[in-house]
């Protein structure tokens, strides 16, 4: 869900944090601190494994065809059973985790990079950029963003890389608002006035001084997006606007084989909806642990 | 009070450039989607002069500023055009399917917020516990799944396969007739007709679709509860009370609760409008009548109009609502905002 | 006046259907009442309007024409193999007229209409309620006016009521198509007298009236009509047209789900479901009442451009042609429903469709290949209709596989609804598409007319042969029984499968099931006519 807006942290924030080999302790003492962001780390480099290796690991060619073996029941030559084409479902849903994390990691980072900047600079120099910004901003997020999404990649047609840009967009305006109003609220802040005063520019307090304390709350925002991003590509898909077939994808996997649950053959979509829901949820886990760790509050 | 009514006209006016946005992109957005309207609709066996006839009748022989003009001229008598997919104008059809969506979503809100705000308030009071990490799984479970594919599980399981589901046909049985509307809240206007039947059939109908829409929404709601419970727990006022002695019941409901609320209601409103918006799935599965399932086949379709009117309509009940979001939030945080620059 | 959607006008109706058990108090129709004679049906399409001659009518929307209008004449019914019921192109039976008579040359028809043929309202059908109807769909432009066309129907002067009970069709030149072209739903009958109080100055032909009343003499009238949900058709006891069907009432839903359907029509709470994919079809066989009719004078293909220039060498048309894995397309594309289309001995008959003479060979695929100034393979995008996905998609993802094979690299591409028509049909720009036309009149010149002849509608692979013009030209207005007309038509079809602009796969299947009432007739419109339809 990208609806999630963190209330602004009201504790008065500390100077910030100077790069040290402090932060690897913290790291530690994070995941020692709490065991789900253990298990969500671990879920993660599950993940990571499936997309760098997967590729080379699969026991099948995951687009090719076998009309002779088609919607076989899992078994233990097709663990994920076969599709109505014959392909192995196993072999699709590993080897679709590396475009998945691709499309929801470059949307998120897109959005992350474009909302900063935009937030940033409004909520620090306010003025008429601040209205124009906020007018904009408002006015995409005014649009009910599925469809918003669905409209984009209709109009520009469904490429992977219209997808991405769809979900980036739609994403921008929930981080502008929020940089913006982190830095809104700290511009005048103490620490950011004494290190203007010892002769940085505005662009490097921003930066350096200001920004990261709009991290933690970012954090969570980014890892709840990676999440939604592979939910909207795969919403996109059960609309018939996803990634071009034969493509692996788990959202096209399980918006095609959410029709054939009812007809009992329930491996196809189930097995890709836990994969989709396996790197949502870590993802989603993340996101505390992740804030937790980037928390300037949070380092002792 | 009178800076406050000013804030408030303010706020309303800073509202119209996004209306106007929204009516300029949307109508942009539609016209950069692929096809030709005129082709789809002049019918299968269509020559190019018919075609041609279609597209005047449809005024889409029109230049761009022009067609804008009308569009805006038409906007302003309160005329959305008519649809083409459905054949009926665009306003009557979205003052029929909106009730059916926001009844859909305000019961998957209700039932969501029944459960979230308990689970997030327990998992405030015993942060790090296993209690806050079961909680935070079993929301995070619940976001995690596509709503279209909760939604075919669970007719699989409670119709197919059980029959406890009533058929998954839509607001109603089509053995029951529409209770005479009021409101188009089937539940409000059978309970007004006094007509216990049609409520429990409506609300038989309404049990699946809310609960896929409630499992989806409980992790931002459960989140923000619990983010907001601990925030206030953590501040000084709580610290004052606990030293005054006030029980722990006192203070986690009397005080911290109330001062979380309104994040919380905050977050609510947010949610609200995006699960409206992205209900479309869930309304497809469920054939249900809503303004969301409406949306897509007509963008299918490249139906100017009808996506136009979903659009701008969706964009005006965003709008109100971010209008009391923002107000509220400029109330409880005096930090936002630029008036004293 | 106008199509009551509340619910006292609902009741009003229901109250009539269900004969002395008035049931003013009544919050919802018990299941007994609801079970007795009403079939509900599904479908996954919308129906747009009631009035077939309206701009923009989609074709779901072409079944109220058939229900609730009589038209002069309609086609006869035959049994099919499997018991199931078919239109039969070969007889026309009255439904509003009595008898008819051509004239020696062939050019003037003469109606006689029932005597006792009135509209829903009472009032009877007179000769000038057909010259207003027929006036009607020439004029209005769009589909219904090309329809006309095709049956040599073009202009108001052609129609002439001699008196209250005759009718007149002139036509320029005697044609086999004029008489059929009656029978299809376009010229249908309405109540002129109704429909001229709602004329204005901007809608000559109450455009608008008609798109929300039926108004016509059919089997049923539309009692309600809440668009993107559902559709209420009542019997009409007044009906005159044919049997009074079982049915009294018939509750069309539309549910946009195709896997809820099935849950629907396999638990038994709706009693047909409207064109179901063919795998629902295969698998449901058995459990339910599936009926499946291959689909007259329809193909399913592969269409090659022949502006794409890799297309434009028949050896390549020819690789492509055995590359295809037909068989394996047959089995997972269309589950067995159907007539497979390929691997034909030579041609015979002039039955249409028929097998080409291509089956797959990869090794003569690449022979034709290297033979072509192609032989290293080329990059073409295979564009397929969101629409249709559940029969195109495996389709093409097998057609792509073995082409790769070959060197020839293609991506699919998903091209939704609205951009569908446009860009294959009208533009014609798609290099390598499946197409699918299936023609109303059963002949086949009639499908070359629409499918092989330049800049026609469904030529997607913008194919121009001077002999298949000249050819389709000789043919169209020719009796079957004509001496010329069979060689002529086999020359037609030796062409087709030498040019190869459209690779036949198989002819596709209507497929309905039912569970729980009876009367399906299979049409050439593949829309649902309930006019049989009865519960049981």
């Amino acid at each position: 869900m990208n609806t999630m807006t963190e209330i602004p942290t009201v504790a008065e924030p500390q100077a910030p944090p100077a790069k040290s080999k402090g932060a690897l302790d913290h790291v530690i003492y994070v995941l020692k601190d709490n065991p789900v962001t253990l298990l969500a780390f671990a879920m993660f480099a599950v993940l990571m494994a499936a997309a760098v290796l997967g590729p080379a690991l699969v026991p099948y060619d995951p687009l090719a065809t076998n009309a002779s073996e088609a919607l076989q029941p899992p078994s233990a030559a097709h663990w994920f059973g076969t599709d109505n084409l014959g392909r192995d479902v196993f072999s699709r849903a590993i080897v679709a985790t590396r475009l998945d994390l691709l499309i929801s990691v470059a949307a998120v980072a897109l959005s992350f990079v474009i909302g900063s900047v935009l937030g940033a600079a409004a909520g620090y120099w306010g003025g008429w950029l601040d209205v124009a910004l906020s007018r904009v901003l408002d006015t995409i997020m005014a649009f009910p963003l599925f469809v918003l999404a669905m409209g984009i990649v209709a109009a520009m047609g469904n490429t992977i890389e219209n997808i991405v840009y769809a979900t980036a967009i739609i994403n921008v305006p929930f981080y502008a608002r929020l940089v913006r109003a982190e830095v809104n609220i700290r511009r005048e802040a103490g620490f950011a006035l004494a290190a203007k005063l010892a002769g940085n520019t505005d662009v490097r307090v921003l930066a350096m001084h200001i920004f990261p304390n709009a991290l933690p709350p970012m954090m969570v925002q980014v890892s709840l997006n990676l999440g939604w991003a592979i939910l909207n590509a795969a919403g996109l898909s059960f609309i018939g606007l996803g990634v071009r077939p034969p493509t692996a994808e788990w959202g096209i996997m399980v918006a095609e084989g959410a029709n054939f649950i009812v007809s009992g053959e329930w491996w196809l979509a189930i097995f890709p909806g836990l994969c989709l829901m396996f790197a949502v949820f870590t993802f989603n886990l993340l996101g505390d642990g992740l804030r937790d760790m980037v928390d300037p509050r949070r380092r002792t | 009070m009178n800076r406050r009514l000013r804030a408030v006209l303010a706020r309303l006016a800073q509202a119209l450039p996004v209306i106007l946005g929204v009516v300029l992109v949307s109508f942009l957005l539609t016209r950069a989607l692929p096809g030709d309207p005129a082709a789809y609709f002049a019918g299968d066996a269509a020559d190019a002069a018919s075609i041609e006839e279609t597209r005047v009748k449809l005024g889409l022989d029109r230049s761009m500023p022009e067609q804008f003009g009308l569009y805006v001229l038409q906007l302003a008598q309160g005329d959305l055009g008519q649809s083409l997919t459905t054949g009926q104008p665009v306003v009557e059809e979205l003052a029929r399917r909106l009730p059916a969506s926001l009844e859909l979503t305000l019961v998957a809100l209700l039932v969501s917020c029944g459960i979230a705000v308990p689970l997030g308030v327990l998992a405030a009071t015993r942060p790090g516990s296993w209690v806050d990490h079961a909680c935070r799984l079993l929301v995070t479970a619940g976001v995690s799944l596509p709503t279209f594919f909760t939604g075919v599980a669970l007719i699989y399981v409670f119709y197919y396969l059980t029959g406890w589901a009533p058929s998954p046909l839509g607001r109603l049985d089509f053995i029951y007739l529409e209770p005479p509307s009021v409101t188009g809240f089937f539940l409000i206007d059978a309970a007004l007709a006094g007509d216990a039947e049609t409520w429990f059939a409506a609300l038989r109908q309404l049990i699946l679709p809310a609960a896929t829409l409630a499992l989806f929404t409980l992790a931002p709601i459960a989140r923000m509860t619990r983010a907001a419970m601990l925030s206030a727990l953590s501040s000084d006022y709580i610290r004052t009370a606990r030293a005054a002695g006030l029980t722990s019941r006192k203070i986690l409901f009397g005080y911290a609760f109330r001062n979380a609320l309104l994040p919380v209601v905050t977050t609510l409103g947010m949610v609200f409008s995006f699960t409206l918006g992205a209900n479309v799935l869930v309304e497809k599965v469920f054939a249900w009548p809503g303004i969301g399932s409406y949306a897509v086949e007509a963008l299918v379709a490249s139906d100017y109009a009808a996506v136009q009117g979903f659009v701008l309509c969706m964009a005006l009940l965003f709008v109100a609502l971010n209008l009391l979001i923002d107000l509220a939030y400029s109330m409880i945080d005096p930090r936002i905002g630029f008036d004293s620059k | 006046m106008g199509l009551d959607t509340s619910r006292r006008g609902f009741l009003k109706g229901g109250s009539v259907a269900l004969g002395a058990a008035a049931l003013p108090f009544l919050k919802f129709m018990p299941a007994q009442a609801a079970g007795d004679d009403v079939v509900v049906v599904v479908m996954g399409q919308t129906i747009n309007s009631l009035d077939l001659h309206r701009t923009g009518t989609n074709r779901p929307s072409y079944q109220v024409a058939v229900n609730c209008y009589d038209r002069l004449v309609s086609f006869g019914t035959k049994t099919m193999p499997d018991g199931s019921l078919s239109y039969d192109y070969s007889t026309i039976v009255p439904e509003i007229a009595e008898s008819w008579t051509v004239s020696d040359d062939g050019k003037v028809l003469t109606f006689r209409i029932k005597p006792e043929a009135v509209f829903q309202d009472g009032s009877k059908v007179t000769a000038q309620d057909v010259k207003w109807s027929f006036d009607r769909a020439v004029s209005v432009g769009g589909f219904p006016t090309t329809q006309m066309a095709a049956g040599g129907l073009l202009r108001p002067d052609q129609f002439a009521a001699v008196d209250e009970a005759t009718f007149t069709v002139t036509l320029d030149k005697p044609s086999k198509l004029a008489l059929p072209d009656l029978a299809v739903p376009v010229p249908f009958i309405l109540n002129s007298k109704i429909a001229k109080q709602h004329v204005t100055d901007a809608d000559p032909w109450a455009m608008e009236f008609v798109h929300k009343n039926t108004i016509g003499s059919g089997a049923y009238k539309v009692v309600r009509w809440d668009p993107g949900q559902q559709l209420v058709y009542e019997r009409n006891d007044l009906w005159t047209g044919g049997p009074l069907p079982g049915a009294k009432r018939v509750v069309l839903r539309e549910v946009p789900s195709q896997a809820t359907r099935r849950a629907l029509i396999e638990r038994g709470d709706v009693q047909m479901s409207w064109n179901i994919p063919n795998k629902d079809a295969s698998e449901l066989d058995g459990k339910v009442e599936v009926y499946s009719t291959p689909i007259e004078n329809a193909i399913y293909v592969v269409s090659l451009n022949y502006n794409f220039e890799p297309f434009q060498d028949p050896d390549v048309r020819k690789a492509v042609a055995y590359a295809i894995p037909y068989e394996e397309i047959f089995k997972t594309a269309a589950y067995g429903r159907g007539v497979p289309m390929w691997g034909g001995s030579g041609i015979e008959t002039i039955d249409w469709p028929q097998p080409s003479p291509y089956v797959f060979d990869l090794d003569k695929a690449r022979e034709h290949l290297e033979k072509s100034a192609f032989a290293g393979g080329f990059d073409v995008p295979f564009s397929i209709d969101l629409g249709q996905s559940d029969w195109m998609e495996p389709t093409a993802l097998l057609i792509q596989e073995q082409l790769a094979k070959l060197g020839i690299t293609s991506t699919i591409d998903k091209i939704p609804g609205a951009n569908w028509r446009t860009a294959s049909l009208v533009e014609k720009r798609l290099p390598l598409a499946l197409e699918t036309f299936g023609g109303w009149l059963n002949y086949p010149c009639y499908y070359f007319f629409w499918a092989y002849q330049e800049g026609h509608l469904f030529n997607s692979s913008n194919y121009a042969n001077p002999e298949i013009e000249q050819l389709v030209a000789e043919t169209l207005d020719l009796p079957v029984e004509h001496p010329d007309y069979a060689p002529k038509v086999k020359r037609m079809f030796e062409i087709a499968f030498e040019d190869l602009p459209r690779i036949p796969l198989f002819q596709p299947a209507l497929s309905v099931a039912m569970n729980g009432a009876t009367g399906y007739e299979y049409w050439f419109h593949r829309e649902l006519d309930a006019r049989k339809l009865a519960k049981g």
